[in-house]
Order: structure tokens, then sequence, then C-alpha cells
């Protein structure tokens, strides 16, 4: 019966179009808005991902990976002097003022890796070599400020000299790294010239990154660090989620993304509950014949199952696809940010999957109270 | 068919009440009949006199409050639902007044419902119900819709429909009520040589005078009650 069905529904094609449509249109916004927000919740944690250092020293006040509280120079020693720390390395980032040829100006956010081992270095070249940043007045820039530079009419490529709070800086590379949550083009250059460029004050140093030595486990260092006094410790995914944390309790963006999603699921439930109730209402007459034939209430409550979640699975098909579509457009234009863990499309299964009970529910209970012999009125 | 020979059906003194907030309609009021094998019983009588609610109470698709009904047997007040349902899927055929075919489905996949209650497999059910069809003439039109079927057309593909799983009891409520005169006599002319076998019985209920000529006997019905019983359907005609 199960195959009657599916005919039952598949060939009225107009309820089948609706029902399909509306739960394609919720998985859509579902998915995509839900990915837009890992997108945006991925930016956010861009510092600490391009880094990559196992273990961050900060100030002890702060929460999150954006907000940096300078702390002194010599703090990197502080930690060296840690058992258990095979290197410790300073780290500043700061948003400073670049200065065009055309004499417009730009935002970046200068990142200045350790002189010696540049730790935290960018892992894809896309032209000139990092090593290079050893050179007079060299930067790094990432493919956002060649976008944004270029949008201004200037081609930013190797050579390309611009000035960093009126100080010249000569691009010796060009890397890709994750974008940042405000979106400023990132200049990296050495920890000592970034002294250089950035305005004086008297503390500059933003991070302090550690690594363990073999056998010290990253949580074991964060514990021995944090007993310096004024210092905080914090492993790389812990200040990944610490960070992500921060963004979902102190912004609106959850509540602007929660609202979408709880938007599609209460448009799924509408049209696919009402379509899904139409539906069956119409084939009453038909499924009180097959009870008067002697179908089954459990075999006439497997049919409404069927169609239900035959529908739910296309049209989350549907959905899914066309996210993934999406993200595979706006991840090759960068933006707007664009993630989709595998929990996303699971979470929009689930919902689905409830939409299409709840649809079916509805259904099923005019089915199962079914008088047989209303077929002879 | 011998009158000593047990009846196909037995209905005694059965009562049903429907009950709809606090008014009660008493629709049958100790009606009694018998069915024999073999034979096309005919049930008349005025519009709202409970003929069509006898046809329900004796196929099982609806409770009734008192009385006695046994159909091949089975006493249907000694049967839990699920035996009921078992005995209407095995034993009984439908033919309905507006046919309840479903629009959505070939006549081939209408007729093979029955079937495939039975859990005859889709290939071989679709293969009898084609069969069946060319039986009732309409070998052209397996993979038509209701909609492309004439009335008459509708009405032989639900009789193809009750008899392709050999039922011994058809029930036909108003079988041709919604066709003209001339098709009507051919579908009741058909019903009679595809349904009516020395193992079963078919109970019609109809208004239609035009096709009393069709029946073995015919028992009439007022308020709820059997009137009268015709072994001759001339003498209703005549009375």
């Amino acid at each position: 019966m199960f195959r009657i069905a599916l005919k039952m529904l598949f060939r009225d094609r107009a309820k089948y179009a609706m029902l399909v449509c509306g739960l394609a249109f919720c998985s859509l916004l579902m998915c995509q808005q839900t990915s837009i927000f890992c997108g945006l919740m991925m930016w956010t944690t861009a510092v600490v991902r391009n880094i990559g250092a196992p273990v961050w020293v900060v100030d002890a006040k702060v929460e999150q990976a954006n907000e940096v509280i300078p702390m002194r120079r010599i703090e990197v020693e502080r930690v060296r002097g840690v058992v258990g720390v095979a290197s410790a390395v300073p780290l500043y980032i700061g948003i400073e003022q670049a200065k065009l040829e055309d004499g417009s100006f730009q935002n970046v956010q200068l990142v200045g890796l350790d002189t010696g081992s540049l730790t935290g270095r960018p892992m894809e070249v896309i032209a000139g070599r990092v090593e290079d940043l050893n050179l007079p007045d060299a930067v790094v820039v990432d493919q956002v400020a060649v976008e944004k530079f270029r949008r201004k009419g200037i081609s930013l490529q190797v050579g390309t000299r611009f000035e960093i709070n009126d100080k010249e800086a000569r691009v010796v590379g060009i890397c890709r790294v994750s974008r940042s949550f405000l979106g400023q083009p990132h200049v990296y250059t050495t920890y000592d010239r970034a002294m250089q460029f950035a305005k004086p004050a008297r503390k500059m140093l933003s991070y302090v990154l550690a690594e363990p030595l073999p056998g010290v486990s990253d949580h074991e260092l964060v514990e021995r660090i944090g007993k310096l006094s004024g210092l905080r410790a914090i492993a790389k995914d812990d200040l990944f989620w610490m960070t992500i944390k921060w963004y979902i309790q102190n912004t609106g963006i959850p509540v602007s993304f929660g609202t979408v999603v709880v938007l599609g699921v209460i448009v799924g439930i509408a049209i696919a509950g009402q379509t899904f109730y139409l539906f069956v209402h119409d084939n009453l007459r038909y499924l009180a014949a097959f009870k008067a034939m002697g179908a089954r209430n459990t075999t006439l409550a497997g049919m409404v199952l069927i169609q239900a979640f035959s529908v739910g699975f296309i049209g989350y098909g549907i959905g899914v696809g066309l996210t993934a579509w999406f993200g595979n457009v706006v991840l090759a234009a960068e933006q707007p940010p664009f993630f989709m863990p595998w929990q996303v499309p699971v979470f929009v299964a689930v919902v689905i999957l409830f939409i299409s009970a709840f649809s079916a529910l509805i259904g099923l209970n005019k089915v199962l109270r079914l008088e047989p012999a209303v077929v002879f009125r | 068919m011998s009158t000593s020979t047990p009846p196909a059906v037995s209905v005694r003194d059965v009562v049903k009440t429907f009950v709809s907030g606090d008014s009660q309609t008493r629709a049958l009021k100790g009606a009694s009949l018998e069915a024999r094998f073999g034979e096309v019983l005919m049930i008349v009588g005025p519009s709202g006199c409970g003929k069509t609610t006898l046809l329900s109470v004796i196929c099982g698709t609806l409770g009734f409050d008192s009385g006695e009904i046994e159909v091949f047997g089975h006493n249907l007040r000694a049967m839990r639902s699920g035996e009921i349902t078992r005995f209407r899927r095995e034993n009984v055929g439908f033919i309905f007044q507006q046919f309840n075919l479903i629009p959505t489905l070939s006549a081939a996949e209408n007729v093979s419902v029955p079937l495939i209650l039975h859990g005859i497999g889709v290939a071989e059910a679709e293969k009898r119900a084609c069969a069946m069809l060319e039986r009732v003439g309409l070998a052209d039109k397996t993979k038509s819709r209701p909609g492309q079927l004439s009335g008459g057309q509708q009405q032989r593909v639900a009789i193809a429909r009750a008899l392709v799983h050999h039922p011994r009891l058809v029930i036909c409520d108003e079988p041709t009520a919604a066709l003209d005169a001339a098709t009507g006599h051919q579908t009741i002319q058909l019903l009679k040589e595809a349904a009516v076998q020395p193992d079963n019985c078919v109970l019609v209920v109809t208004h239609d005078v035009r096709i009393y000529g069709f029946a073995d006997r015919i028992v009439q019905m007022d308020d709820g009650r059997v009137t009268a019983r015709f072994d001759d359907p001339k003498d209703l005609t005549h009375a």
C-alpha cells in the first residue's frame, strides 16, 4: 500500500509541489542562515585560526580573542621562564591606518610576528615570500587588502609601496588568510617593525604565543602559566570557543539569525502542516474506502507517514542542495560568511523530521478516527 | 436454492442509534432479514428509512446496539474490531454510489487495491486487475484515470475492484444512482453476471425502480424496519 500512497502523493501535483516547495524553502532558510551564522562566528575567531599558536597568553581581563589589552614586553620573558615552555614569542595586533598612493586611507589590521621565528606566519602565500619580511620596510598583505585597494583603483602587488602611520611599507608577499570579523585587511610584518609602524604607547605587546615542550599538554602549560600573577593563558581551542561564546552572549547576532531560523520553522510548519492536512482531508473519502475494504489502521497510518516523510525528505534534499550551491558561490566570492559544519544539515534534518511528523500527526488524527461507514454517506 | 440451506446473511432485530450531542436518532428499530447464497437481494425503501445503515452494519463498517448479525456463519457481535476488519478484507466487495475511485490512480491501480490489501505483490495484483477489467469490458482503459472515464465506465471499474478478490459478499450502495437509465441498466446487468456465484451473495441498496427486475428477492424498509419481503420482484412493482 506504500507504493499506492506514494502514487497518490506524487500525482496530486499541485499539493505535492506546494509541500516540497514549502519544506525546501524552510530547509534552505534554516540551513543557509545557520551556515551564515556559523561563518560569521568563524570570522570572529580569524585571529586564533590564522596565527594557530597552541597557547595564548593575554592580560587577565581579556574575554575574547579580538579584545587586546596591551601588556609589557617583559611578559614574554616571564612566560619563557615557566617550566614546560618550549618557546614564547611576542605578537602585536592593532588597527592602523594605511595611506594609499592616491592619498586615500584604509584601516588595516597590523600583525607583528616574532622577528626571528615568524611564528603565526600566513600559511597560504599567493605571491612573493613571507621570509622576505626580514627585508627593510617589508610587509605581507592578504587577499582582502588586494581586493580593497583594487576598489580604490590601486593594484596591490609585490613591490607596491604605501604608508602605515606615515612610515613606508613595501609589499613583499601576498597571502590568503581567514577574513576577520570587521573585514579589515591583514598586513603582516615583524614584531620589531610593527613597533615602528604602530603609534607609540607604554605597553605594546598584544599576546605572548607559547608552545609546550614535548610531553607537556597545552592545558598543563596553561595551568602553569596561569600561576604568573596578572596574566591569563588560554589554549587555542578554548580561546576559539570563548570568543564565539562572547559574541553569542554580547551581540544581537544570534537573536537576529535565530529569528530567521524560527521564522523558517514556522513557515515550514504552516505551509507543510496546512497543505498536508488539506491533502489528507481531500483523500479522506478514499482512505475511508480503503478502511471499508479492510485496510488496518496501521496500514493507513503507514501510508500517511510515508507520504509526510517522503515530502520531508525531498524538500530537505532540495533545501540543503540549494544551500550547498549558495555556499559554493559565496565561498568563491569570500563573502558573505559561510560555514556549514555537519551539525547544520543534521539540525535541519531533525527540524524537518519534526515538521513532517507534526504534519503527519494532524492528518493521522483524522484518519485513525475515521468511520469506514462514511463511504456510504 | 433450497430454503433449508443456512442463509448467507442473517439479520435479527438489529437496533442502531446515532447519538449527536443531546439528540439521538434511532436509524434501525429491530430490522431483520435473510439473504441467501447465489442471490441478488435488493433493499428498497424511502430516503432515511435505514437502508444504508443496515448495509453498513451487515458489512461491519458500523457497529450496532442490539440484535444479531451472522454473515457466512460469523457472528459480527462476537467479533473484535480487528477480526471484523480482516473479515471485510477477505469476504466483502464494495460498490459505492459515488464510485470512490482514487482520482490519481489508473483504473488498474484502483482495481488492484483489494489484492494489495490481501498481501499480493503489486505486479501480480495489477496483472489480475487488468484481467478483471477485461472481464468488465475495459481492457483498453487499464491505464486511464477515473477522470478520463465516463460515469458508466467508472462504475464498471468499481465493479471490477469489488470483485477482483472474489468476495463472498458484494455490497452495493445505490450503484446506479449516478448513472443515466441506459448505463444503469447495463451496469446492473454486468454486476449480476459478474458477481453472482453459487457461494456468494449480492446485497443492493437502491431507489432505482428500473433495476428492481434484476433482483432475485426484494425487502422493503420503512422507519428502521423491514416492512415487506417479495420473493418475486414483480410483486413489488405491481404493488
